[in-house]
């Protein structure tokens, strides 16, 4: 492996907005032939966006990306991919109704000289991409079938089944075992040793010494830094992606827990698709007033399905109890959630959070009408003092009430979800994700409500993928792995390594 | 909100279609043609406002051409022959108010069966108002046997043909509607879930709205304003066609798209779809007097359709 191998991919000067938000800032990045470039950052410093860009989702606002040396313009994925520019996504971009071999090599099948699809073909030929990446899966099961960490392999198998100059993998061991990792790392020496040129978005710094040549470190859509990977120590790098001394855990006050206001009991969620398997299975937890419980766990594990179950969105196929206040509730539908005090901020603002086209004032206050009703009419005037208190009083930055909401960034989209909640005086608070994809500012911002409202004796359940977070906030852990409840700690008892242990699957 | 731009521009479509009909015919701005115009849009204009709502909360509704026809000739047939239960030997006779019941409450029924259709079933609704557009025209036949009910009385007649303060009865139902179903729409609880379900539904039910619950009164709606058009459309003939109301659901899909409400829910308004359907009748009526031949009129026609909502799309693409 040389020190210099030949720059294959430069991006040069990229900007990209999105309504409310410089999501990058004049960032520049080069990958050579035959090296990993790291890409570090918290969630929302803009890595993913960089390398969307690079590999043709969506075309930066201003700058060029060239590809050994000459500029080129992608419209869309497949002429990235065409160009040799291969992605495997955060999100899993799978047809869980096709087989895996479908799933691999989906838009280009290999033919007969029929131009039918050659079933056997792609069958045999999936079969040696598995073998090579040591999944003992039939390629020709269901994709839907798999474990969420198996899917994850199949969509690495499904980027290095093509002769890619540049493959970019955004957490691609978010979700996958220690041995299916090792396995992944292996390929990816294999893939170095032949000149391709890796990026790689991660979170987990232990990876990083073993397979990165390079690392960048990007924070609020900017470039921090960038330098070979062992010119930095651990410490630096940290540093620069947070850019101020690491928040430390002590300067949560420490709660004072009142009544218990949640307990569930056993509550188990059958799995979609296939019969016999669970989403959750048994899990029990209680939430005092005042009180913050982290949920932790990978991809799969059950974080979100949990709160949904709770939320009453999963009324058939789930078991198990649940009181509020000591009384046993049924719980059949958000609007049964609502009745009896809880409230919650889904995982996906956008597409579950908020009404995009409707204004602030709108959102705010679509929980709270039929408070706002006077002779069956709305009351306006009653409406704008709603929406203003709430505005108020979650510091929401917005030119005005009328303010589409698709507008504001994705921190005062939350706060708007936050401020439309606690209209409705909830007594559990049910944050999945509370902070992904807000900037660092507003991250603080959040957590800062977030201590208010439990100081006002809320009780708060957060779900989060981000470590830190988890033990930023949380008064107690709750880790899950693969629907079940593996570990539970309290706030002087937990730690990075042992929080992650606990949510590894083995 | 966006749709206010889009207010704003059929508006300004529809005083340049006027301004060139004007220049183009000397019969066409007297007051007698305005008059004549208000009172042919009015039936498509009840239908518009309950597609409207329909519409706006995310659905489609096929069937209110259909459920027109079945509501008048409802309404028609218990008024002229009233209703024979042989098991009591009786015979029921309907005044013109028990008719007029009868004729909307048919069309809430069936848009009520619509909404459940759609909601505890998970059907969409197009599939779902085709299967209702098939049955009510079904139903319409069996009850009229293929014929038309004529000879409904004066009193009756007089919803579709009679004059109150120098306005056609019409014009003053419709325009009521209308001015109703904009409160509804803007100023009320109800209507503010019509935007929300129709923006994003999931995100409507994660805020404890009572999804299925709206999407039933919406298609009820829909289905009791079809009535009340099928009422107008029999009155003004004094008699109930089987076939009444062929194709006008495509119409009143036509002037709600026109009048800048989105296909995928949850941006729009009733005033709009006023404009929509004041445009339709406008250019129908004009090339009418122009003497331009109908098929050329249902060409142009379609090239309107297609340019609104080309125009619109531009529009939500830029913001």
């Amino acid at each position: 492996m040389s020190d210099h191998g030949d720059i294959v991919l430069e991006a040069v000067g990229i900007s990209k907005n999105f309504p409310g938000v410089r999501a990058l800032d004049d960032v520049s990045l080069t990958l050579r032939s035959g090296h990993l470039t790291a890409l570090l950052g918290e969630n929302g410093a803009g890595k993913s966006t960089l390398m969307n860009i690079v590999a043709g989702v969506f075309p930066p606002d201003a700058g060029e990306v060239k590809l050994a040396g000459e500029v080129v313009s992608f419209a869309n994925p497949r002429e990235a991919h065409e160009a040799g520019i291969t992605m495997i996504f955060q999100e899993l971009n799978l047809v869980p109704n096709l087989s895996v071999a479908e799933n691999i090599f989906l838009g280009r099948e290999p033919l007969n000289r029929f131009g039918l699809v050659d079933a056997n073909a792609m069958n045999l030929e999936a079969a040696a991409l598995l073998e090579r990446l040591d999944l003992a899966v039939e390629p020709t099961v269901p994709l839907g079938s798999l474990r969420v960490g198996q899917q994850q392999i199949v969509e690495i198998a499904k980027a290095i089944s093509v002769d890619a100059r540049v493959l970019i993998m955004d957490e691609p061991t978010s979700a996958i075992t220690e041995h299916e990792i090792e396995v992944l790392f292996g390929i990816i020496e294999n893939l170095k040793r032949q000149g391709v040129a890796i990026a790689y978005i991660t979170h987990k710094f232990e990876e990083l010494a073993r397979i990165a040549d390079d690392a960048v470190v990007m924070r609020d859509g900017r470039l921090i830094g960038a330098s070979p990977i062992r010119e930095l120590t651990h410490q630096a790098m940290v540093q620069m992606m947070v850019g101020r001394e690491v928040k430390q855990r002590a300067e949560k006050a420490p709660s004072t827990p009142g009544e218990e206001v949640l307990r569930v009991e056993n509550v188990s969620l059958k799995h979609f698709d296939r019969p016999g398997d669970f989403l959750l299975r048994d899990v029990s937890l209680q939430v005092h007033s005042g009180e913050v419980i982290g949920i932790f766990g990978l991809m799969g594990a059950g974080r979100t399905e949990l709160l949904e179950t709770i939320f009453g969105l999963h009324p058939k196929g789930s078991e198990g109890k649940i009181y509020v206040d000591g009384e046993r509730v049924s719980i059949q539908s958000p609007v049964d959630a609502i009745e009896h005090g809880f409230a919650l901020a889904p995982e996906d603002r956008k597409s579950e959070g908020l009404i995009l086209g409707m204004s602030v004032a709108e959102n705010t206050s679509l929980p709270s009408l039929t408070r706002l009703e006077r002779f069956g009419l709305l009351d306006q005037g009653a409406e704008r003092s709603l929406v203003g208190e709430s505005i108020e009083r979650f510091r929401v930055k917005t030119p005005s009430q009328k303010q589409i909401v698709r507008n504001l960034s994705g921190g005062n989209q939350q706060k708007v979800i936050l401020g439309k909640w606690l209209s409705t005086n909830p007594k559990v608070l049910l944050l999945d994700e509370p902070t992904r994809g807000i900037d660092v500012g507003s991250k603080g911002e959040i957590y800062a409500l977030i201590e208010e409202l439990t100081a006002a004796g809320l009780a708060v359940i957060v779900v989060s993928s981000e470590l830190p977070e988890i033990l930023l906030l949380s008064d107690r852990i709750l880790v899950l792995c693969e629907g079940r409840e593996t570990a539970t700690f309290d706030r002087a008892g937990a730690n990075e390594e042992s929080v992650m242990n606990a949510a590894l699957p083995n | 909100m966006p749709s206010r731009f889009a207010k704003f521009q059929s508006l300004i479509a529809l005083v340049l279609m006027v301004v060139a009909m004007t220049l183009l015919s000397d019969k066409f701005l007297t007051p007698d043609n305005g008059w004549n115009i208000l009172r042919q849009i009015s039936v498509n204009l009840c239908l518009s406002i309950g597609m409207t709502l329909i519409i706006l909360s995310g659905g489609i509704d096929l069937s209110v051409g259909a459920i027109l026809a079945l509501a008048g000739a409802v309404a028609a047939g218990v008024l002229k022959h009233g209703v024979a239960i042989p098991m009591f030997d009786v015979l029921l006779q309907f005044t013109v108010f028990g008719a007029i019941v009868c004729g909307i409450g048919v069309g809430l029924a069936l848009g009520c069966f619509n909404g459940l259709v759609v909601t505890r079933f998970n059907i969409p609704p197009f599939v779902a108002t085709l299967g209702m557009f098939s049955i009510a025209r079904g139903m319409t036949m069996l009850w009229t046997g293929g014929f038309p009910i004529t000879g409904l009385g004066e009193e009756f007649g007089s919803l579709g043909t009679g004059i109150f303060l120098g306005v056609p009865m019409p014009v003053w139902i419709s325009a009521g509607l209308v001015a109703a179903f904009v409160v509804v729409t803007r100023k009320t609880r109800f209507g503010r879930y019509l935007y929300a379900v129709g923006g994003n539904e999931r995100a409507s039910l994660l805020t404890g709205l009572r999804v299925n619950r709206i999407k039933v009164w919406v298609y009820t709606l829909g289905g009791g304003l079809a009535g009340v058009a099928g009422l107008l459309v029999t009155a003004r003939l004094d008699s109930a066609q089987p076939n009444a109301g062929l194709g006008y659901e495509l119409d009143s899909i036509a002037a709600v798209v026109i009048g800048g409400t989105s296909l995928s829910g949850g941006r729009g308004s009733v005033l709009g779809t006023v404009l929509g359907c004041l445009i339709i009748g406008v250019l129908n009526n004009g090339l009418f007097l122009l003497n331009v031949s109908p098929f050329w009129q249902q060409i142009i026609k379609g090239f309107v359709i297609l340019t609104a909502v080309a125009i619109d799309k531009m529009n939500t693409n830029k913001s």
